[in-house]
């Protein structure tokens, strides 16, 4: 017979379904289960300045392991504190089990201090959420939590604990299963023909691949498939890395900031092969005028999405990888010369243009120069805007979970605790953030966990003191009214971070600055490394809002 | 810029539709369905629930109008982890006829 207290049975749960590194931030209610996790030798605590640092660094372990990962925090203002990294999760389906503390049972509804009905705030921003009301339900809950965590698509769960239910002694007989994931929605073998027929009879057919390729592991089933028959394919901002960016099939990432040859290949195409992606409006503009003469197949894993924005002709809900396993026998090797001739003939046409690419002082070039600095082992996160799109569109990705960035919930200040989160989950790996100037500082304060853990993390900052795309589309649709997107102030961010204990090198100031930057990033450890850019340096092409793909500013 | 303006969704001209729903019982389960519905901007006409005789489920019972999104809610609804199952029945269903004595 096994007796402990409720917040030691989490403990022992987590450690049981493999949980070695959780972030978080103690207070009142929580604290029993941080009473207990000191006693465990198995699971290191990474202290977070910030609850939604914390939040963010679980996804940024989520995001490189594809397992589960946790983070703990208190109620009340704790709790809140998380809601945008668990909403980030669900908008990017990321695995990830929030745990927080909650005040005792019989004071929920009494408006006791730090009391907030988290529950009901995270229902639309989870898979699922609970609300513990004895200590024995944690021998379901915790389990279960993860399974729905991680199956079908990923997504994050939320498990609110009052504090007497972790202070409640309970007795059982056995731990229950460590949870796996549930298996895969079964696919009809009428559905896998009738889309193999499609792909082997389509003149100008096109793959299309989402963040799903990423989550089930099939990037090499998705290049295998686009190699047998002569697919030219795309990427959303969430499958970079899922084709090599320079495999000759690839033409890039498509919709708002893709190139202009890419949205004109899909407006030729008369089959689209939509793979663990949703439609989102970022990446096809107006659904309406989306490739507009291209019948459609679509595989995803979440039977909602399909039909959802497009009509599918032929819809598969299943495990992509498992699709593409089954179809892939099924599809007829051809070259499709001809089309892919005159995909060819677009990209010269029409070409993603990288002004100066060669200089390492503009954006690009700084871009073009991280890069050649390193291997396809290192690790690439964003925060959100002007230099995230920059980064999509200019860096080689080249393999799966290389490139970290918040895509459907667009967060601000993602990039460097997932950074910190990245290196915590691949210790061996050098991990980069590309930041701005006004993401940085809306998690400025995590600099103080990254210093306290030295993990192998470089912040690259591009400076160009402004919510840059806010100045952008003030600039482009707002009659150049530009309002409230300059910063007044300009910190200095070199002595933020030497103050925070953190190395920085200015590369304004370097006489070489390809050198220093090189440098500065094969030296073990963290560094913040500042790079002013251009304020007038827009985002090209882009689809205005609401328009579609084929209506491209610039570039 | 093409400006993005809301145009008001007149839910108000389709048919009403029936949808019964197997759930677990415990508290929670309808602040999950009365949300997803919130959420997506699907008007919900009318809402019933009891527990049934065995205790660890309800019924729910949704009235709800039949525009183009039904479906897609439907779908919504099935992936919620306590919706067990949801049946689609025509608006001459007669859960809600029989309770508009109620409503007088």
């Amino acid at each position: 017979m096994n007796q402990m207290t409720g917040a030691q049975l989490i403990v022992r749960l987590l450690e049981r379904q493999g949980v070695r590194t959780i972030a978080g931030i103690p207070g009142g209610a929580i604290l029993p289960l941080y009473d207990a996790l000191s006693g465990s030798d198995i699971i290191h605590h990474v202290l977070a300045r910030h609850e939604q640092g914390a939040g963010f660094m679980a996804q940024g372990m989520a995001r490189v392991s594809g397992k589960p990962e946790v983070c703990f925090a208190s109620s009340g203002p704790g709790a809140t504190n998380l809601v945008t990294a668990i909403a980030d999760a669900m908008l990017d389906s990321i695995p990830l089990v929030a745990i927080t503390g909650q005040v005792p049972l019989p004071m929920i509804g009494t408006d006791a201090f730090q009391e907030v009905d988290i529950y009901g705030m995270t229902v639309p921003i989870t898979k699922h959420n609970f609300l513990v009301r004895s200590a024995r339900e944690l021998l379901e809950v915790i389990p279960e939590a993860f399974r729905i965590a991680m199956s079908g698509r990923p997504g994050p769960v939320l498990v609110d604990v009052p504090k007497d239910v972790q202070n409640q002694i309970i007795e059982f007989a056995q731990f229950p299963p460590v949870a796996v994931r549930s298996p895969s929605p079964v696919v009809q073998v009428e559905q896998i023909e009738a889309a193999a027929r499609m792909i082997n009879e389509a003149e100008r057919p096109v793959l299309y691949l989402g963040g799903g390729v990423i989550h089930s592991g099939a990037a090499q089933q998705a290049v295998n498939l686009a190699e047998q028959a002569g697919l030219p394919t795309t990427m959303t901002l969430m499958a970079l890395g899922s084709m090599p960016v320079d495999h000759p099939l690839s033409i890039g990432m498509l919709g708002m900031h893709g190139a202009r040859y890419t949205n004109f290949v899909l407006e030729e195409s008369d089959l689209l092969i939509c793979v663990g992606a949703r439609f989102d409006d970022r990446a096809i503009g107006k659904a309406a005028q989306f490739c507009p003469n291209a019948k459609i197949v679509h595989v995803d894993v979440d039977p909602s999405e399909l039909h959802k924005i497009k009509n599918a002709h032929v819809a598969i809900n299943g495990d992509v990888a498992e699709v593409l396993d089954a179809l892939l026998p099924r599809v007829k090797v051809q070259l499709r010369e001809g089309w892919l001739a005159r995909v060819a003939a677009l990209r010269t046409a029409f070409p993603m243009q990288f002004p100066e690419q060669d200089n390492p002082r503009s954006h690009y070039g700084l871009i073009h120069a991280v890069a050649e600095a390193l291997d396809d082992e290192a690790v690439i996160t964003t925060d959100v805007g002007q230099h995230q799109m920059w980064v999509a569109q200019a860096y080689p990705f080249r393999r799966p979970r290389q490139w970290l960035t918040s895509g459907g919930l667009g967060t601000m200040g993602f990039g460097m605790p997932a950074a910190l989160g990245a290196a915590m989950a691949a210790p061996e790996r050098t991990v980069v953030c590309f930041s701005g100037d006004g993401s940085f500082m809306m998690n400025i304060q995590e600099l103080a966990t990254l210093a306290e853990q030295q993990l192998n993390v470089k912040i690259v900052l591009m400076n160009n003191n402004a919510l840059g795309l806010v100045y952008q589309q003030q600039n482009l649709f707002y009659g150049k009214r530009v309002f409230a997107s300059r910063y007044k102030g300009e910190p200095d961010f070199l002595r933020i971070a030497e103050g925070f204990g953190i190395p920085a090198i200015d590369l304004d100031a370097a006489a070489n600055p390809q050198a220093t930057l090189a440098q500065a990033l094969q030296t073990p450890g963290p560094c913040l490394i500042h790079a002013s850019i251009d304020r007038e340096q827009f985002v090209y092409p882009m689809v205005p809002p609401g328009a579609a793909n084929t209506e491209m500013i610039g570039g | 810029m093409i400006e993005q303006v809301a145009e008001p969704l007149q839910q108000a001209s389709f048919a009403k539709v029936v949808l019964e729903l197997d759930v677990n019982n415990h508290p929670g389960v309808m602040s999950h369905i009365c949300n997803l519905f919130a959420r997506r901007a699907f008007n919900m006409e009318g809402i019933l629930c009891m527990p049934l005789s065995s205790g660890d489920r309800s019924r729910i019972w949704l009235l709800v109008f039949e525009d183009q999104r039904l479906e897609q809610m439907i779908r919504q609804l099935e992936k919620l982890e306590d919706v067990l199952h949801v049946r689609r029945h025509g608006a001459e269903h007669e859960v809600f006829e029989r309770l508009e004595d109620f409503f007088h």
